[in-house]
């Protein structure tokens, strides 16, 4: 049998994967340069952070937090405090380091709240974050003094004194702070996963009780997998601070906690690089897609539903499975089918989304009248034909998605049974 | 010195007393079978010796150093080690992997992240050696929970004795396999633990009198008899209580 190869820590393939990742990251607004794209972007970046900290927790250790906006939240108070600070000269602090004030209050609260929260695993971990969400918020609207009560807090990133011409004035000169925040970040996080730690944590996620009989605190383990996890949390949060330079209860708010784990779920928590993919969706969705459309929030928790009960892999197991059929040269034979499940999907999708929009127009704004503009056709809430139409391109599409489905299947299947032969033969030959 | 030594050990769950005053001293590298009817407290005893469950009353000691009421983790560490009647590995990692983890405390590393795993040459060597202990190379790269009932078996033990303990517990390492398979995962076992402290449940006849050196016979939360296979096949109390009736059950039924 030939030898296993060595996994080095660092290796060519891996070189060419971060050098593509901060290339991507210093080309992006130059692709995207309106104003609104360099926003999206930085807001990508802080994301991109938040969600990687969360899935320690939660694809990597088996945590389920329900409270995680805690530590980006109370990173960004700090952060915009320390902003605040250093401009009127109380604090030395540049104001490219004020992310690391809110890393290091992440990193605190963690502490604290972790010693709590982290002394047991499973549900009651998943309410007692849930608990500690809930009193963190209901601080937040009791101490003003830090809080800053509804109107939050704010501050000035623009720095008087510059250097080299850097005043983070300018979006675009926050945006590549955030970006070279984001790539450290990510190249640590993923680092972390390399390490001693980072596998006895997905070792307590599959069996904590195992982990135990072979020398390790399993607390231990989690607790200090949450405090890495709260420091990068509160960069996120800080970096949040400087880019909107105001900051509000909501941040530590439960919607912000359950949109982490919405996300990061969606994203694919199984792997590395899914909770990447979900922050970019994550931002898509709450700066483009909410200005699209009111009803925005019960697509996504459509989508989620069917996320959770058909791919629970996320987003990235659905590229995983398909490049792996790609790497056995099968993907062709698969084309067509995609086709029909992409056709089926659109037409379902204008059904459904016509009669979502239709009944939303109807409740919200009947005052208006009946017509409503939808991807360009004028729709009436008041004729029947709109709503048999929009019914039936629904069940058209769904009954279309059915049969292509089922054809998909067979395939599908046929072809993981010659890949896995294929496997096994490949093994035999060593 | 007493590897292992248990004094006047009694556990009771509510009222119900399960373990009801045990006293054995096991010497280094004595290799003990225990064996007893369904619900005689075998499982206990182990669940109280690797600190699973906390004694009510009693010693148990390791080396001459008492270890009752220590938490599992710190038992291990002291250089004792357990394996399960269930199947207990990590389903979602490799078999590499899940040796490794075996073996990384062991070795010193204990919960630090300023380190890569690709780099620590001793951890994963001995993760290696293991694995070809085991028989499970050709499997290196396969999740634990692919690989079939038996070689999960042979991941349990590889997991078991990858951090060198010096006393090891095997709680029915064989249940559920068949005859064949059996006999080839006894050999197995004795060449893994060579030189160790072994105790072992075992509900095959056949097999425990074959690898054990000593035979301990629970019944009924006590221990009826401590001897050699010779003897306690001998002994006539041991007939009555256990052997006589139920070795035909206990080898059709397992449990």
């Amino acid at each position: 049998m030939a030898r296993p190869i060595p996994q080095k820590s660092f290796n060519t393939s891996r070189w060419i994967t971060w050098g593509l990742f901060a290339l991507v990251l210093a080309v992006a607004p130059l692709v995207f340069q309106s104003g609104l794209g360099v926003t999206v972007l930085s807001q990508m970046g802080i994301a991109i952070i938040a969600c990687l900290s969360y899935n320690m927790l939660f694809g990597q250790g088996g945590m389920l937090s329900f409270g995680h906006a805690v530590y980006t939240g109370l990173g960004a108070y700090m952060a915009i405090h320390a902003l605040n600070a250093a401009t009127v000269g109380s604090l030395p602090l540049p104001v490219a380091l004020v992310p690391l004030a809110g890393g290091l209050a992440g990193l605190g609260f963690a502490v604290l709240f972790g010693y709590v929260t982290t002394r047991k695993s499973g549900n009651t971990f998943a309410m007692i974050t849930l608990g500690l969400g809930e009193l963190v918020f209901a601080m937040s609207l009791m101490i003003p003094e830090f809080f800053g009560g509804e109107g939050g807090v704010s501050g000035n990133r623009v720095s008087s004194n510059a250097f080299m011409g850097i005043t983070f004035g300018p979006p675009i000169q926050v945006y590549y702070l955030i970006a070279v925040y984001t790539f450290i970040s990510v190249v640590a996080m993923f680092a972390f996963t390399r390490t001693p730690l980072g596998r006895m944590l997905n070792a307590v996620r599959d069996n904590p009780e195992r982990v135990e009989f072979v020398g390790y605190n399993t607390q231990r383990i989690r607790y200090t997998a949450f405090i890495i996890a709260g420091f990068f949390a509160g960069i996120s949060g800080g970096l949040a601070a400087l880019n909107f330079e105001i900051v509000t209860a909501e941040v530590v708010g439960a919607g912000r906690s359950g949109a982490y784990l919405v996300f990061t779920f969606l994203g694919g928590a199984t792997f590395f690089f899914g909770p990447i993919l979900g922050a970019i969706l994550m931002v898509l969705a709450f700066v483009l897609f909410s200005e699209f459309t009111k009803a925005w929030l019960l697509y996504l928790g459509l989508i989620f539903m069917f996320t959770v009960m058909y791919v629970p892999g996320g987003i990235a197991s659905l590229i995983k499975m398909n490049l792996r059929v790609a790497s056995f040269g099968r993907l062709r034979e698969l084309l067509t089918s995609y086709l029909g499940l992409a056709t089926a999907m659109v037409i379902g999708l204008i059904g459904a989304s016509a009669l979502v929009e239709m009944i939303y127009h109807l409740q919200l704004n009947s005052a208006m009248g009946p017509e409503l503009s939808f991807l360009g056709v004028q729709l009436m809430v008041n004729s029947v034909g709109c709503w048999a139409g929009a019914a039936g391109l629904l069940a058209f599409g769904a009954g279309l998605f059915e049969v292509v489905r089922r054809g998909f299947a067979r395939k599908w299947g046929a072809i993981q049974t010659i890949i896995e032969s294929d496997m096994k033969r490949r093994e035999m030959a060593e | 010195m007493n590897a292992l030594e248990l004094k006047g050990l009694r556990k009771s769950f509510g009222k119900t007393e399960i373990i009801r005053g045990v006293d054995l001293a096991v010497k280094a590298g004595e290799r003990i079978g225990v064996i007893g009817p369904n619900g005689a407290g075998k499982s206990t005893l182990f669940n109280l010796i690797s600190g699973r469950l906390e004694p009510t009353s009693g010693e148990v000691l390791l080396n001459g150093k008492r270890i009752d009421g220590l938490k599992p983790f710190e038992i291990n560490r002291l250089g004792l080690s357990r394996s399960f009647q269930i199947t207990n590995i990590f389903p979602k990692l490799s078999v590499f992997e899940n040796l490794r983890c075996g073996v990384l405390w062991s070795l010193g590393y204990k919960y630090t992240f300023l380190k890569f795993l690709a780099d620590l040459d001793d951890a994963n060597d001995r993760a290696e050696q293991l694995m070809e202990m085991i028989k499970l190379d050709k499997k290196r790269d396969v999740l634990a929970m692919n690989l079939t009932y038996a070689e999960q078996r042979a991941l349990e033990i590889g997991i078991t004795i990858a951090g060198g303990a010096n006393v090891v517990l095997l709680d029915e390492p064989t249940a559920g396999m068949s005859r064949s398979e059996t006999t080839r995962f006894i050999s197995l076992i004795k060449e893994v633990t060579m030189g160790k402290t072994l105790l072992t449940v075992e509900h095959d006849m056949g097999v425990v009198f074959g690898l054990a050196d000593k035979i301990a016979v629970v019944v009924y939360g006590e221990v009826l008899a401590f001897d050699t296979p010779e003897a306690v096949r001998a002994n006539a109390r041991v007939q009555e209580a256990y052997l006589g009736s139920s070795v035909a059950d206990a080898q059709a039924g397992g449990h």
